[in-house]
């Protein structure tokens, strides 16, 4: 009779796990409970012993090789005929093979792979701690959700709950002892009718169900899936404005008697960042697969808040516009944005974004970061603060740039250059050639 | 005799410390303490008295205040400022037979006694087979504006050391009977008396001259049922009034009176955090090898199973105790920040 041996899970949290030492070689006579392998998974590195006596009969998954859990790995053969055996020898005997355990299979079999399990516990693990009580796997439910503390294992395994059934409470939606106590306090006893939730009707008075507009529920979608997806950190710089300020001040007439617009701070920032972003491009870089994509342009995203919700409408060829083109398109774009006007591809291939708040009195934020963009600047409320000047205290115009940034693609080095980049050139830029003074 | 004194309700010199209870018959802790010294030197002629300041004068903080006059300067004895003479002569006295009772006028001094405590008196015992039956008292503990040199907690220092039972009480009936039992103890021990206390708390305090608390028994001032809060000294009565703030949140916090830090009650601590499954440990000694560590580090090894949260900890930072007001406030653990933490620890 031949047993499978399966890779193993040695936490909740725990999927795959790397095959670093064969401990014994096929044809290798193996006792129960001998190490067998060597494993290594992103949490422990460890020694796995043998399930059962017998001899190795073959090993399907080589040193160095990555698998997920319940992938078979090995079998080992105990020399005695089973049941199995008599479905080899007799081939077109139809119910024969039915008496086989599910952990075995017939030694005729050892030639090709066997299938591999789904890892769903009917393949026997090779197991771990002999002491570890069998735990059931939580459902997800949060991001905290598969920590399961000592007290809720043991609660767990002792009254056999199965923790897929109880919502976490604790942040993150953690399982907590409480969760298991009001648990075990609402299970039902046992051959009585299980019972119904009982949902109260909405307060009609006091509450409003309103249905989730589908842009609500892709940027629900989009949102999460960022930070899923983004090892996210976050960096800021405090830039003085006062040039761009008093400049802004002496050509806002003029600017909107000529364009017909407001000169707002955004096109000062979107122009130092675009030039800020050639500089370095891993800033303005796809994490793709394997790849860095480097871009050598600039789309340039300008998150725009409407009725219901949010839109990233998107300014190609950003880098190539002064700050009149860029004052131009972003009012264009924000405008046409608000009315429902753009088009599909107005709103794909920006490789930066910029959120701006400041409008509504934010003085710092920590945007979400627009896939697959690696980093997304937030220019926030611009105050008037006191600072210290050359040993002074003066008043200033002063804003927060705050950005998050992917730390898979950057570290807090190079987003900080950039963003100093940013601060130097809102600093000492003179801008009024760019208005045409 | 001094019997006369209490029954006209005098207090003062050449007065027993009961005449200064209030008229309620309640006692400072350092009232308490002074009761139980007073009772234990009048039980046994073999205890005796020796510190700077302690007899004339009536002791830094008037613990002794008056026992010269009742028991001379022989039993009562002012010494010169030299923490290593004092305890090298209390030790030297206990192997002849005595039972000295030493004071340091703050805790942080005896530091300069260090070496005839730790490398004679913890060892002594272990070296000969002879007990040496003495206790070394000090005020320690911040909160009072008295800077680093006057507001340490020196109590991990010789908890660490093997040979001392290590006594931080935080209500005068304990300090009472503590000091009794560390008095009629055949070991060395350390008695520190947390000087924030002193006046602040009183309560009803035993009469009866037998009145013993057991060394090395922790009690749960507070019944809970949400986290424990294990603490002793000062920080008990801080952790206390955090429970009453949590309370008013819904949060049932239980609190763990340790009193004697060595040897550690940990069966008191273990009962506690199996039915709560959260500790937090608050103590004033500094955080890093501080008594909260060697605590925290039992209920990881013996109560794991029953946890639902990582053990946690408050306590002041590896900096010396700051003279500015408020830096020793921000230094010290306080009620909300105790509150603070067990409100993250129920919420983890």
């Amino acid at each position: 009779m031949t047993t499978s041996i399966t890779m193993p899970q040695l936490g909740e949290t725990v999927l795959e796990g790397t095959i670093i030492r064969w401990l014994k070689q096929v044809g290798d006579t193996v006792a129960a409970d001998e190490p067998l392998f060597e494993i290594s998974t992103d949490k422990v590195d460890t020694e796995i012993p043998s399930p059962a006596a017998g001899t190795l009969s073959a090993i399907l998954v080589p040193e160095g090789e990555t698998v997920s859990v319940g992938t078979e790995l090995a079998t080992i053969d105990d020399g005695a005929r089973g049941a199995g055996d008599t479905a080899s020898d007799a081939g077109a005997t139809s119910d024969a093979g039915t008496t086989a355990a599910v952990t075995t299979t017939p030694p005729g079999a050892d030639g090709s792979k066997p299938p591999t399990t789904d890892g769903t516990g009917t393949t026997r693990s090779a197991g771990t701690a002999p002491r570890r009580v069998p735990v059931s796997t939580p459902a997800r439910g949060g991001p905290r959700s598969s920590i399961l503390s000592p007290i809720v294992r043991k609660m767990a395994a002792e009254h056999g709950v199965n923790l897929g059934k109880v919502t976490g409470s604790g942040a993150g939606g953690r399982i907590t002892k409480g969760d298991i106590e009001a648990y075990l306090a609402s299970e039902p006893p046992a051959a009585t009718a299980p019972k119904l939730r009982v949902v109260s009707p909405a307060d009609g008075a006091r509450e409003e169900i309103v249905p989730v507009s589908h842009i609500r529920k892709r940027i629900a979608e989009h949102m999460h899936e960022s930070v899923q997806t983004s090892a996210r950190a976050w960096s800021m710089v405090d830039v003085d404005l006062e040039n761009v300020a008093l400049l802004r001040e002496r050509e806002k007439q003029a600017f909107r008697d000529r364009e017909g617009a407001a000169l707002t701070y955004m096109p000062f920032v979107a122009r130092a960042v675009c030039e800020a972003l050639l500089e370095y491009p891993q800033v303005n870089a796809e994490l793709r697969g394997d790849d860095l994509v480097l871009h050598r342009y600039v789309n340039l995203g300008i998150a725009v808040a409407y009725a219901e919700g949010l839109i990233v409408p998107v300014i190609a060829d950003a880098d190539s516009m002064n700050l009149v083109g860029l004052a131009r398109a972003i009012g264009d774009i924000a405008s046409r944005a608000r009315a429902k006007q753009l088009s599909p591809d107005e709103v794909h291939g920006a490789t930066f974004t910029i959120t701006n708040p400041g409008p509504f009195g934010s003085i710092m934020s920590v945007p979400i970061i627009n896939q697959p963009n690696t980093a997304i600047l937030s220019l926030d409320a611009v105050e008037k603060r006191p600072v210290v000047v050359d040993d002074a205290i003066a008043i200033r115009h002063r804003v927060y740039l705050s950005m998050s940034w992917d730390h898979r693609v950057i570290d807090g080095a190079l987003a900080s250059r950039f963003l100093a980049r940013v601060k130097a050139s809102l600093e000492t830029w003179d801008f009024a050639e760019d208005l045409g003074r | 005799m001094a019997k006369a004194a209490v029954d006209a309700g005098a207090a003062g010199h050449g007065a027993e410390p009961r005449g200064k209870r209030t008229p309620q018959g309640e006692a400072t802790y350092l009232v308490a303490i002074a009761e139980g010294l007073w009772e234990e030197m009048e039980r046994d002629p073999s205890v005796y008295c020796l510190g700077e300041d302690i007899g004339v004068y009536g002791g830094a903080f008037k613990v002794t205040e008056g026992f010269i006059e009742r028991f001379g300067s022989e039993r009562i004895m002012d010494t010169p400022i030299c923490e290593e003479t004092i305890m090298g002569m209390s030790v030297g006295s206990a192997m002849a037979g005595m039972r000295p009772v030493a004071e340091v006028q703050y805790a942080d001094f005896i530091a300069n006694g260090f070496d005839e405590l730790i490398n004679v008196a913890g060892k002594y015992h272990y070296r000969t087979g002879v007990p040496l039956p003495m206790v070394v008292r000090g005020p320690s503990g911040g909160g009072v504006r008295a800077s680093n040199f006057h507001s340490q907690n020196p109590e991990p220092w010789f908890a660490h050391s093997p040979g001392f039972k290590v006594m931080c009480p935080a209500f005068p009936s304990d300090a009472k009977g503590l000091l009794k039992s560390a008095i009629r103890d055949d070991n060395p021990c350390i008695f520190f008396e947390h000087k924030w206390i002193y006046r602040r708390i009183k309560e009803a305090v035993p009469d009866d001259p037998d009145f013993l608390v057991p060394i090395g028994k922790a009690k749960v001032r507070r019944e809970g049922t949400d986290c424990t809060i294990i603490s002793y000294g000062a920080m008990v009565h801080l952790a206390l009034e955090a429970a009453e703030d949590l309370a008013a949140d819904g949060i049932s916090a239980e609190v763990v009176d340790l009193r004697t830090v060595t040897p550690l009650d940990a069966e008191t601590v273990m009962t506690s955090v199996a039915k709560t499954s959260r500790a937090l440990i608050v103590y004033e000694s500094h955080r890093f090898l501080g008594i909260g560590a060697e605590v925290a580090a039992q209920i990881a090894e013996d109560a794991f199973e029953h946890l639902d949260a990582p053990v946690m900890r408050l306590a002041p930072p590896n900096v010396p105790v700051p003279f500015s007001p408020p830096l020793e406030d921000a230094f010290l653990p306080q009620v909300p920040d105790i509150a603070a933490a067990a409100r993250s620890l129920v919420g983890w």
